[in-house]
C-alpha cells in the first residue's frame, strides 16, 4: 500500500506498483488537467509538483511517489500569478499543453523569482508546444514574476 | 465522470431549453430557406437558414450560440460566435458556446482547409442581425412604437427618442412568437459598428478553463462503464494477422483481455488499420500488456517501402515530362532560344502531425446505435466512417466534439473513433482507445514526401524568359483511391497558380505510387510546393545577381489580376478571392520594411531571407533572419511576417497563429522528417523526430496584419509556406550555401 497527498488529501494506491503517477491522477483519480503527451518525458505535458518540484509524472511509478506531496493543475488557487499572466498574455491556442506549461513555470518561479530569457529557455525547454506558443509563454512568465513581486511587496 | 457532467449538462440544458420554451425562452424557429450561402457540394451541401440551429436566448438573457466547427488551437469555436453575437449586438459575457454535434443541417463541419470563417462569415451574420431584428420588432410592439424609431445596444433594445429601454431576456419570448424575416429585411451592421469583429480585446473563449485545468479535451472524456484500449497495429500497411499470443499479456495486472480488429482492404479512407486491441481496466494497463503480445503478421506489398530508393524513384520521375496542370506560352520554344539556364531539384520528406494530445476517443454501440465522444476536426466523417465499418446508418452515429489539443489536418481522419466503436460493438460495453505517441507518429496519415524540378530561362534583364516546375509525390487521393498516382487538389496548392510575371510558365505534376496513407497536414502540398518555388525564386535573384526583395517584386510583377484556368471550387473561389498581384507586393513591401531589408548589417554568419507565398486566399511574405554559430548550427532571432488575410475577426489570435506558424515552421524546416526501411516507420517518438523547443524557436516574431475588406480568408494554415524557403534563403545569405532539402539537420552547414 503506498500512501501520499494528492492536492493535500491523503491518498493509498496497491496497484501496479509501476504505473506511472499520470495515470492514477488521470485514470483512478480522475484528475485530467494533468495530459498525456509522449509517456517518456520528452514533452512535459505531464508535469507535475513532487514536495514542490515540477516533475514528469509520465515516468514517475507510483512505487516512487511513497510519502511525498504530488500538487496537480487542480491544486493550484485560481487564478496564480501564472495563470493570470497566461490569460493576459493570452497564451494558449489548442490549450493541450498549457497545463504542464504552468507547472513547470510556477515551479521555475518558486526557485527563480526574477528569470532572465535564458533561465526561462533552460527552464521551459522540456515542454513542448506544437502549436507554438513559446515566444508567449516566455512573455507571459516575465509578467507573472512581477505579478508576483507585486503580490509580496504588497 | 467528466463525460457524464457533459453529457447530462447537454441533456439537461436541451431540457431546460424545451421546458422554459413555454416560459420564455426565444428560440428562433421558424423555417425560411434562403438562397445557398455557398455552393453545394455533395451531402454536405449548405446549410438550410434555420436561425434555431444557432442560437436561442433565455429569459434571463444568457444568449447561446452553437459552434459548428471544431476548436483544434485556431479560434474557430471563438469566432464563429462572436460574429453572430456583433450582429445580434450581445454582451459578450452573458454568452455560451455550445458545441454542435455532426449532423448535415449545418453544413460542412470540417474544420480545415482554413475556412471557418471565411465559409460561414455571412451566414454567421445574417442569423446575429436576424435575431437582433425579431427582438427589436418585439420591443416595439411592446412599447407600441415603430421597429424604426428603435435599436440596440448590447443585450437592451432602446427607443431611441424616449431613451427606454429592454433587455433581450425580457423580450425573448414575445420575439420568438413572430415570424422570421426575410433576408433582405435584415440591415447587417457597418463595418464601423462592429464592437467584437476585428477589434484587439477578443480572446479565446475556453481561455479560463484551459489555464486552470478543467478544459476537456478528448483524452479526458469518459463513459460510465468504460473500458480502455490500446491497439497493436500491423507495422507494415494491409499486414494481416497471422498468429498472436497473448498469454503474457493477459497476465498483466488489470488487463482483461485480448479482440482483434480486421485489417480493412485498401482504399483504406478513415477506417481503422486493424490489429491486436488490449482491453483493459486503465490505459497504463492497456500500454503494458500490448508489450507483451507476440503477433505474427503475413506479408503486404507495402514493405518494398524504403524512404531512400524511394527517393530517387520520385527524382527520376521529376526529371521527365508529367502532366501539365497550368500552361502559360510556349516554355520549350523559350528554352530552345537559349539564354542563361538555371535548373534545380528539391526534396522534402513525410512528416508527421504530432499534436500534443495523440489520437483518443471513447464510443459505446448500443443497440444498433453508436455514441462517439471524440477530438474531431470532422464529427460528419465520424458518422459517415462509423457507419461504413460497422454497416449502420450515419444518422445513427452520434458524434460529440470536445476541444481537440491540437490537431494540424490529423484529426479529420477519424480511424481511432471508429477503432472504438468496433471494440465496443464486440464487447457490449463503452471503450476508450488511447493511442500512444509512438502509435501516433508510426500511424499518421503521413505529409506526403515530394520531389520537385525546377528549370528557367534568363534574359538579358535578369527577369525569367521560360520556367517550368515538376512536382512528383504520392498524392492525398491514394487514401481514398488506391489506383491513384497524380495529385488533384494538391494542385491548387501552390502549384497551378504560381503568381509570376512571365510570359512562358509550364506546371507538371508527375505520378508515384504510395506506401503509407498520405493525408494533409497544416497548409499541406503548400509546403513543397512554396519550399521549391521560393528557393528557386531566390536562386534566379543570385544568378540575375539581385538583391531578393526586389527581384521578388520584379518576379511578381505589375499589380493586376492573375489569370488562372480553374474549375470547380477553385474557380468558385476566385470570384470573390481573384489572384490580385497588387496584395501580394504589399506583404513583401510591408515584410521588407518592417525587417529593415537591406538596411541592417549582417555580421559574419548571419542574413536574411524572403518567401511570399498565397494559401488559402491569404497573402504572406516572411522574411527570416538567422544566425549560424561555429557548430553550424542556426539560431533564428527575428522573423518579420506580413499578412493579408481580408476582414478579420480576431487581430490577437491572428498574431498568435502566425507565431505559431514560424514555430511550425521551423521544426519542418529544421527537424521533420520521417522515413520508411521495410514499410516500417523507423521513428516513434519526440528523441527521433523532434520538433521546435524554446530554445530552438525564432527568438521574436513579429506579425503585422494588413488592414482589409476584402473578404475574410485563411489564417491557421497560410503563415506555414513561406517559413522554410525565407529560412533557406537566409542560410544562403549567410553562408552562401544553398541547401535543397527539408530538413536543414541533414546539411552541415559548417
Amino acid at each position: 500500500m503506498i500512501r501520499f497527498k494528492v492536492n493535500g488529501k491523503e491518498k493509498t494506491f496497491d496497484g501496479d506498483p509501476d504505473m506511472p503517477l499520470l495515470w492514477y491522477l488521470r485514470d483512478v483519480a480522475q484528475l485530467t488537467g494533468t495530459k498525456f503527451g509522449c509517456g517518456m518525458a520528452l514533452c512535459g505535458a505531464c508535469t507535475v509538483h513532487q514536495n514542490g518540484a515540477a516533475i514528469r509524472s509520465c515516468t514517475t511509478p507510483m512505487k516512487e511517489v511513497g510519502g511525498a506531496e504530488i500538487t496537480t493543475i487542480e491544486g493550484i488557487a485560481p487564478m496564480h500569478p501564472v495563470q493570470k499572466a497566461w490569460m493576459e498574455i493570452r497564451v494558449p491556442q489548442c490549450g493541450y499543453c498549457q497545463t504542464g506549461q504552468i507547472m513547470q513555470a510556477i515551479g521555475l518561479l518558486k526557485d527563480n523569482k526574477n528569470p532572465s530569457d535564458q533561465d526561462i529557455d533552460t527552464a521551459m525547454s522540456g515542454n513542448l508546444c506544437r502549436c507554438g506558443t513559446y515566444q508567449r509563454i516566455r512573455a507571459a512568465i516575465h509578467q507573472a514574476a512581477k505579478h508576483q513581486a507585486a503580490k509580496e511587496t504588497a | 465522470m467528466k463525460l457524464i457532467e457533459n453529457v447530462s449538462r447537454h441533456i439537461s440544458r436541451r431540457g431546460f431549453l424545451h421546458g422554459a420554451l413555454a416560459g420564455g425562452v426565444f428560440v428562433l424557429s421558424a423555417r425560411f430557406i434562403p438562397e445557398p450561402l455557398w455552393a453545394a457540394e455533395g451531402e454536405a451541401a449548405a446549410p438550410a437558414f434555420e436561425p434555431s440551429l444557432w442560437m436561442s436566448i433565455a429569459s434571463d438573457g444568457t444568449v447561446t450560440i452553437v459552434a459548428h466547427r471544431s476548436e483544434m488551437g485556431c479560434g474557430s469555436r471563438t469566432a464563429l460566435p462572436l460574429i453572430v453575437a456583433d450582429e445580434l449586438d450581445a454582451d459578450w459575457s452573458k454568452v455560451r458556446i455550445d458545441q454542435a454535434i455532426g449532423d448535415p443541417k449545418y453544413g460542412e463541419q470540417d474544420t480545415d482547409g482554413s475556412h471557418s470563417v471565411r465559409s460561414s462569415f455571412d451566414l454567421m451574420r445574417q442569423v446575429g442581425a436576424t435575431g437582433r431584428a425579431m427582438l427589436i420588432t418585439a420591443a416595439a410592439a411592446q412599447w407600441g412604437v415603430s421597429p424604426k424609431d428603435c435599436t440596440t445596444e448590447p443585450h437592451f433594445v432602446v427607443h431611441r427618442s424616449s431613451g427606454r429601454k429592454l433587455g433581450y431576456g425580457e423580450v425573448a419570448a414575445a420575439a420568438a412568437k413572430l415570424p422570421v424575416p426575410k433576408k433582405e429585411d435584415v440591415p447587417l451592421k457597418p463595418r464601423a459598428e462592429w464592437r467584437y469583429i476585428g477589434k484587439e480585446s477578443n480572446s479565446l473563449f475556453d481561455l479560463p478553463e484551459i489555464v486552470t485545468g478543467k478544459a476537456v479535451f478528448g483524452m479526458d472524456a469518459t463513459m460510465p462503464g468504460m473500458v480502455y484500449a490500446s491497439v497493436e497495429h500491423p507495422p507494415v500497411l494491409g499486414q494481416k494477422i497471422k498468429s498472436y499470443d497473448d498469454k503474457a499479456a493477459l497476465k498483466v495486472p488489470g488487463v482483461q483481455k485480448t479482440l482483434t480488429i480486421k485489417t480493412f482492404k485498401p482504399p483504406h479512407l478513415f477506417q481503422p488499420l486493424g490489429g491486436v486491441a488490449v482491453i483493459a481496466d486503465n490505459t497504463w494497463a492497456a500500454f503494458k500488456g500490448r508489450k507483451s503480445l507476440k503477433i505474427e503478421w503475413d506479408s503486404s506489398p507495402h514493405a518494398v517501402y524504403n524512404s531512400a530508393p524511394f527517393r530517387k524513384t520520385l527524382e527520376a520521375t521529376s526529371r521527365q515530362p508529367g502532366k501539365v496542370v497550368r500552361n502559360v506560352g510556349n516554355v520549350d520554344a523559350a528554352f530552345a532560344k537559349g539564354g542563361k539556364i538555371i535548373e534545380a531539384e528539391y526534396y522534402t520528406p513525410h512528416l508527421a502531425h504530432v499534436s500534443m494530445e495523440p489520437p483518443v476517443a471513447v464510443a459505446e454501440y448500443r443497440d444498433g446505435k453508436v455514441l462517439a465522444w471524440a477530438p474531431t476536426q470532422n464529427p460528419q466523417g465520424v458518422q459517415e466512417t462509423i457507419a461504413g465499418v460497422l454497416g449502420i446508418k450515419k444518422e445513427d452515429v452520434t458524434c460529440h466534439v470536445t476541444l481537440l489539443g491540437g490537431a494540424f489536418g490529423r484529426k479529420s481522419k477519424p480511424d481511432q473513433v471508429a477503432e472504438a466503436a468496433v471494440l465496443s460493438k464486440q464487447l457490449g460495453k463503452p471503450v476508450k482507445v488511447v493511442w500512444s505517441r509512438e502509435d501516433d507518429i508510426r500511424f499518421d496519415f503521413f505529409h506526403s514526401v515530394a520531389a520537385m524540378y525546377l528549370k528557367a530561362a534568363i534574359g538579358p534583364d535578369g527577369k525569367p524568359t521560360a520556367w517550368l516546375q515538376r512536382t512528383v509525390y504520392p498524392p492525398i487521393n491514394s487514401t481514398f483511391d488506391a489506383s491513384a498516382t497524380y495529385a488533384d487538389d494538391e494542385m491548387g496548392l501552390g502549384w497551378n497558380n504560381l503568381p509570376f510575371d512571365i510570359p512562358n510558365h509550364r506546371a507538371e505534376n508527375g505520378p508515384a505510387d504510395y506506401h503509407v496513407r498520405i493525408g494533409w497536414l497544416r497548409s499541406v502540398a503548400n509546403i513543397y510546393h512554396a519550399f521549391a518555388i521560393h528557393s528557386f525564386a531566390d536562386e534566379l535573384a543570385q544568378a540575375a545577381n539581385r538583391d531578393p526583395v526586389q527581384y521578388l517584386l520584379d518576379l511578381i510583377g505589375p499589380p493586376r489580376i492573375v489569370s488562372l484556368d480553374l474549375k470547380g471550387d477553385e474557380a468558385e473561389d476566385a470570384k470573390s478571392y481573384p489572384l490580385d498581384t497588387a496584395r501580394l507586393r504589399r506583404v513583401v513591401e510591408i515584410a521588407a520594411e518592417k525587417s529593415g531589408w537591406g538596411k541592417r548589417p549582417m555580421g559574419k554568419g548571419r542574413g536574411m531571407g524572403i518567401a511570399a507565398h498565397r494559401s488559402f486566399l491569404t497573402y504572406v511574405a516572411t522574411v527570416v533572419e538567422v544566425e549560424i554559430d561555429s557548430k553550424g548550427q542556426v539560431h533564428i532571432p527575428n522573423v518579420w511576417t506580413a499578412v493579408d488575410a481580408g476582414t478579420i475577426v480576431s487581430p490577437d489570435n491572428i498574431r498568435n497563429q502566425f507565431e505559431g506558424a514560424a514555430v511550425f515552421g521551423t521544426s519542418l524546416a529544421l527537424f521533420g522528417e520521417i522515413t520508411a526501411t521495410n514499410g516500417i516507420i523507423d521513428q516513434s517518438n519526440f528523441h527521433n523526430y523532434q520538433i521546435t523547443r524554446m530554445n530552438r524557436a525564432p527568438r521574436h516574431v513579429e506579425v503585422h496584419i494588413v488592414e482589409s475588406e476584402a473578404p475574410p480568408a485563411g489564417v491557421g494554415e497560410p503563415g506555414v509556406p513561406p517559413f522554410a524557403p525565407a529560412l533557406y534563403n537566409a542560410v544562403f545569405a549567410a553562408t552562401g550555401k544553398r541547401v535543397r532539402e527539408l530538413p536543414l539537420s541533414k546539411t552541415k552547414l559548417v
